[in-house]
């Protein structure tokens, strides 16, 4: 649904995005992981045809960015950063703007109004002025904008950004039930938010793709990754260490505050052959707890090359 | 087409929604009548015509054009609607056009709000209606060659007071080369074709000769060459800047 091929954007001599490949097939929601200004907003803003890449190509169902923007427009749902919108217009009347902008009218636009304002529980607000919103509101009446013309491909620029708990809970619902048919993409800094939502990551860092797979395999690029935790109930005893560090496959064995903590050497679990060594030495063991590993850490250690 | 009457609608219609443009046509009514009576002395000239009104509109405009362009731009920028705005189906030429277009038809619906001058002066004389229906076109013409300079320094940064400010600039200095007043003082020390040359550049050197009953097809085509460079302007600085 859209194809990505070295595209660049440089802004003077700063190179924003650089060489950036990649597709995203029909029905993906596709996560934009990355620190802020590295290029996701810039990625973004290429690919909705809002400015034109400095080199290299992407389209969006077949149609070229550059040579077919207008194409391109017309399929897309964007959610620009901070969701801005005209706030001198009640809700009501900046929806019908955009209905009509997208070539809505008459009955038709009326029910594409009907069904975003169902959507996106705006019924309370219909006829406010969008300045008078909440923020959660506002990001409420952006969505809608983005969703009027039900669009095949949706790209959000941090949808949550802002947003209290709750709120964030209900856009990722939203989220999740609009990717079921349409192809998606998000940027966002959060990482819960990603593991929740998005069935690809892509991080990118200083213009570059540093990292592409599914949150799964990216957990499974952290250290601590089905890493064992033993905590003692007493202090462990002197020669736990080594006998844990001759188990099979375990690399390392390290103290923390809880007690011991075992890495596995490939990735591989190592619950079973750690539990045996626990029973058969007879150590007074509180707990066993198998690591999964965390998103934050396996950012840091792309983006930071650590 | 279809998208530019919705922006167009929009736009115009965006006006309205602010107490803004009641308050500018207010003022506008209130200054150019009390131009018209009071320092142009309608009465006391006892000539049934629009002189006095429309000799007065150039300076009028002068402030209160820039204050109707200076937000076309610069607060799509500043708020980012502009982002929006183009990643909406819809050309830079179009969105241009529109926001112009509509800017253009609330300054000529302000023009229209002085009817009851055309009243008065028929109703106190009869004075030729054709030179004043003359004089009505040139000052739509006026307004529109202003709006496109606001809309174009409005373009250029993301603060409108700038952008007044620097429209106003443009504005003044384009009236004032083809200010009588002020060629005389040119042409004290300045070769006469220089002179013309200089003042041909100006608005007054174009305006005035409609509002006195002289329509020259190439007086119009003045007007709407400085639209039509403005305006083309215009679209290549949205598509440099649009992005920052």
């Amino acid at each position: 649904m859209i194809k990505v091929d070295a595209l660049t954007k440089e802004f003077g001599s700063f190179q924003a995005v650089d060489r950036v490949s990649f597709e995203v097939p029909k029905g993906q929601i596709l996560g934009f992981l990355g620190p802020n200004g590295a290029g996701k907003s810039t990625t973004m803003k290429m690919l909705t045809g809002f400015i034109s890449p400095s080199s290299g190509s992407a389209s969006v169902g077949g149609h070229d960015i550059v040579a077919d923007p207008l194409a391109v427009k017309s399929m897309v749902g964007y959610l620009p950063e901070s969701a801005p919108s005209y706030g001198e217009m009640t809700v009501e009347e900046f929806l019908t703007f955009i209905a009509e902008m997208r070539g809505l009218h008459g009955d038709e636009g009326t029910k594409a109004r009907n069904r975003v304002k169902e959507t996106c529980f705006l019924g309370g607000v219909w006829h406010q002025p969008i300045e008078t919103l909440s923020k959660g509101y506002k990001q409420r009446v952006g969505f809608a904008q983005a969703l009027i013309h039900n669009p095949p491909v949706l790209i959000m620029d941090e949808p949550t950004d802002g947003l209290d708990p709750n709120q964030k809970h209900e856009v990722r619902e939203m989220i999740r039930r609009m990717g079921q048919d349409k192809t998606i993409i998000i940027s966002t800094h959060i990482l819960e938010e990603v593991e929740a939502i998005c069935e690809r990551v892509i991080i990118i860092s200083e213009g570059k793709v540093v990292s592409d797979a599914s949150p799964s395999d990216l957990l499974r690029k952290a250290r601590i990754h089905n890493a064992v935790t033993i905590s003692f109930l007493n202090t462990p005893p002197g020669e736990a260490r080594e006998t844990l560090r001759s188990t099979e496959g375990v690399l390392d064995v390290e103290e923390c505050e809880n007690g011991l903590r075992c890495y596995p050497s490939n990735g591989k679990s190592i619950v079973e052959p750690i539990a045996k060594k626990v029973q058969d030495n007879g150590w007074h063991v509180k707990k066993l707890q198998l690591e999964k590993g965390r998103l934050d850490e396996v950012f840091r250690k792309v983006t930071l090359g650590q | 087409m279809a998208i530019f009457k919705s922006l167009f609608k929009r736009e115009l219609l965006g006006y309205f929604r602010s107490p803004v443009a009641y308050v500018f046509i207010i003022i506008f009514i209130l200054a150019s009548v009390g131009c018209t009576f009071f320092i142009g002395g309608l009465y006391e000239s006892n000539q049934a015509s629009l002189n006095p009104f429309f000799n007065f509109l150039p300076w009028l405009f002068l402030v209160l054009v820039p204050a109707v362009g200076m937000r076309l731009w610069a607060e799509e920028r500043r708020s980012g609607t502009i982002e929006l705005l183009f990643t909406l189906p819809v050309t830079t030429t179009t969105a241009v056009l529109a926001k112009f277009m509509a800017g253009w038809a609330f300054l000529i619906i302000a023009l229209a709000a002085t009817f009851p001058l055309i009243i008065t002066v028929n109703y106190l004389g009869s004075p030729d209606n054709g030179v004043i229906f003359g004089g009505y076109v040139a000052s739509a013409l006026l307004a529109g060659a202003y709006l496109s300079i606001a809309s174009l320094t409005s373009s250029l940064t993301k603060n409108q007071v700038i952008s007044f400010i620097l429209s106003v600039v443009v504005t003044f200095v384009l009236v004032l080369v083809g200010w009588g007043l002020f060629t005389d003082v040119l042409s004290s020390f300045l070769p006469l074709p220089v002179v013309d040359t200089i003042a041909s550049l100006g608005f007054m050197t174009h305006f005035m000769p409609i509002v006195r009953g002289v329509i020259d097809l190439r007086d119009v085509m003045y007007f709407l060459l400085v639209m039509g460079s403005c305006m083309t302007l215009n679209i290549i600085t949205l598509e440099s800047v649009k992005a920052q």
